[in-house]
């Protein structure tokens, strides 16, 4: 089962003087159980193109396949799309409507036609894979804090049981601990459920502790599709495009430059602290 | 989607008419849509014809622009139209069935449409070339002297220009929510009228949440910038006439007296010649 994005161009506004090109001639690829960072510039068309993937914008030209099939064809059933990839949009607290948390989470598998009890019981685990604790469920979802909101309200996308989630800047505007409870939350969620998990983010350090791969957005074009470390090898280039390396990758390279035996392939502290002790060692024999 | 909503759309450019003050595009289009309806004759609408196309020319706002204020009004215009073109009486032209259409009829009719079209592509030039945030500036500042005698220009003015910012945040927001629950499976589209009203609770109820939430948001941050009503605030751009100004002025001085001219030549042409 796979994505697949053909020559996607997407235009705003197109004819009018407010016309944007929010992304140029997109090919990529995404396969089943992948866990992907989307990372990029405000602006470089992040938003644009997973709005894509579940069909809700319509590329101005180019096409999309979902397992095999087009889905801009014409008898291709679009809601069937949004409930398999389900899309967590920045601040999705914003769109919770319902009078407690539990019907919100219910809102999705209700649409899907499932039977009251069903919902139930996907809002249920869908609730519990977020950590919300339990006492909460049936209080209003207007009274909870601004990290509780957005785990709601990814809950109420969960419970749909997509096979494959994209999230949206889900750490934007949260504090360090809510940050890193949100991120491991979903990476435990992959590892068990084995379900397709794309993240945008525009934070280097957030990505490169999870994914498996990273698509660097600049200007609405794919400028890297690598694994970590292959990306981060181009922190140059990154930096001129306004991102950052994670820091260690900084710190590995400029050790290496003044010569020391040193990798330069780790992208989080752990590795990076290994490879330091490693190379201390092997300073030490010499 | 809902996005192409249009709300007094600007369109930027670096055009003469978009550097005058608004006070003079206010006045001018008030001027213009006055001699719109004071004058009559052939000659009065192939001036107005003319100052249109010049002003449209010189601002270098594409003529298609124009034309889409115009298709908002098509309906209105049809109905004038008909109205004018059989319930006018006068001397027979061509009549069937129950319908009778007159000379003055036609004449009434054809007058009305040119005048309508004029009157909105007349407006739509000053929307597109000014930003509402000029607009209520202008506007403010013409109406100052009413805040002699209690009429509260300024908060008049303040809340215009903060509900005209607001049109594109809501929509835009409006746009984003109903994305969000489409993404849950919602289905604004399909269903009768019952099930769509209903459909649209999940839109509602964030969008007043999120109205609310901003306008909370905004109304602590002008009064942690010490906002206290328009008494001692002054502008960061204060509005004051240039000379192209001027010479604007001029030339709408000029308009309205080659109108009132021509008034006078044509009713004695028609006195001449018993037209
Ligand atoms: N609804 C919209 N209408 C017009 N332009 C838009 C809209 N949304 C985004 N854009 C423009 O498209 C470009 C890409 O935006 P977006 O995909 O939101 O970037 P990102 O999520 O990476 O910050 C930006 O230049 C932005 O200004
Ligand atoms: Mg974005």
């Amino acid at each position: 089962m796979s994505i697949i994005l053909n020559k996607v161009n997407y235009v705003y506004s197109a004819g009018t003087a407010y016309e944007i090109q929010a992304l140029k001639n997109v090919n990529l690829k995404i396969e089943d159980g992948e866990f992907i960072g989307v990372i990029g510039h405000t602006g470089s068309g992040k938003s644009t193109l997973i709005q894509h993937l579940n069909g809700l914008m319509r590329a101005t030209s180019g096409g999309i396949y979902y397992n095999g099939e087009d889905i801009y064809d014409k008898d291709y059933d679009m809601r069937g799309l949004r409930s398999k990839v389900g899309l967590v949009f920045q601040y999705p607290e914003h769109q919770l409507f319902e009078t407690t948390i539990f019907d919100d989470v219910c809102f999705g598998p209700l649409n899907q036609g499932l039977s009251k009890k069903e919902a139930g019981v996907r809002a249920f685990e869908a609730l519990n894979c977020v950590g919300l604790s339990e006492e909460l469920y049936y209080q209003s979802p207007f009274d909870l804090s601004g990290g509780q909101k957005r785990r709601v309200a990814i809950a109420g996308v969960l419970a749909m049981k997509p096979e494959m989630i994209i999230l949206d800047e889900p750490t934007a505007g949260l504090d360090p601990k809510g940050r890193d409870e949100i991120l491991d939350q979903i990476a435990k969620m992959h590892k068990e459920r084995g379900i397709t998990v794309v993240l945008v983010s525009h934070s280097m350090e957030d990505v490169a502790k999870y994914v498996g791969r990273i698509i660097v957005m600049n200007q609405g074009e794919v400028m890297f599709d690598d694994t970590p470390n292959g990306v981060f090898r181009h922190y140059r280039e990154l930096e001129a495009v306004g991102l950052a390396a994670p820091a260690v990758t900084y710190l590995l390279h400029e050790l290496s430059e003044r010569g020391l035996p040193v990798g330069t392939e780790a992208t989080t502290v752990e590795t990076a602290k290994k490879e330091i002790l490693k190379m201390l060692a092997s300073l030490e024999k010499r | 989607m809902i996005r192409d909503i249009t709300i007094g759309q600007y369109y930027p450019a670096n055009s003469p008419v978009h550097r005058l003050d608004p006070r003079v595009k206010l006045l001018g289009t008030l001027i213009y849509i006055i001699s719109l309806f004071v004058f009559k004759g052939f000659a009065a609408f192939v001036l107005a014809a003319i100052f249109l196309v010049a002003a449209i020319k010189i601002s270098r706002v594409p003529f298609s622009y124009m034309v889409k204020g115009l298709k908002a009004i098509v309906v209105l215009m049809v109905i004038t139209g008909l109205f004018n073109l059989f319930l006018t009486q006068g001397t027979p032209w061509v009549s069937f069935w129950v319908f009778t259409v007159t000379y003055e009829g036609a004449e009434n009719a054809a007058l009305m449409l040119i005048r309508l079209a004029f009157l909105i592509i007349g407006t739509s030039l000053m929307t597109l070339t000014t930003t509402p945030n000029q607009l209520t500036d202008g506007l403010e500042k013409s109406l100052h002297p009413l805040s002699k005698i209690g009429v509260p220009v300024h908060e008049i003015a303040m809340m215009m220009s903060i509900a005209l910012r607001f049109i594109p945040i809501l929509i835009e927001e409006t746009d984003k929510i109903m994305k969000a629950q489409m993404a849950r499976g919602a289905d604004f589209e399909s269903g009768n009228i019952f099930r769509k009203a209903k459909a649209m609770i999940p839109l509602l109820v964030p969008l007043f949440v999120s109205a609310f939430r901003r306008a909370n948001d905004l109304a602590m941050a002008m009064e942690a910038r010490c906002y206290n009503g328009g008494t001692g605030r002054t502008k960061m751009k204060p509005l004051c006439y240039k000379r192209q100004d001027y010479i604007a002025y001029a030339v709408l001085f000029l308009y309205l007296a080659a109108m009132i001219a021509l008034r006078f030549v044509w009713t004695y042409l028609s006195a001449l010649f018993g037209w």
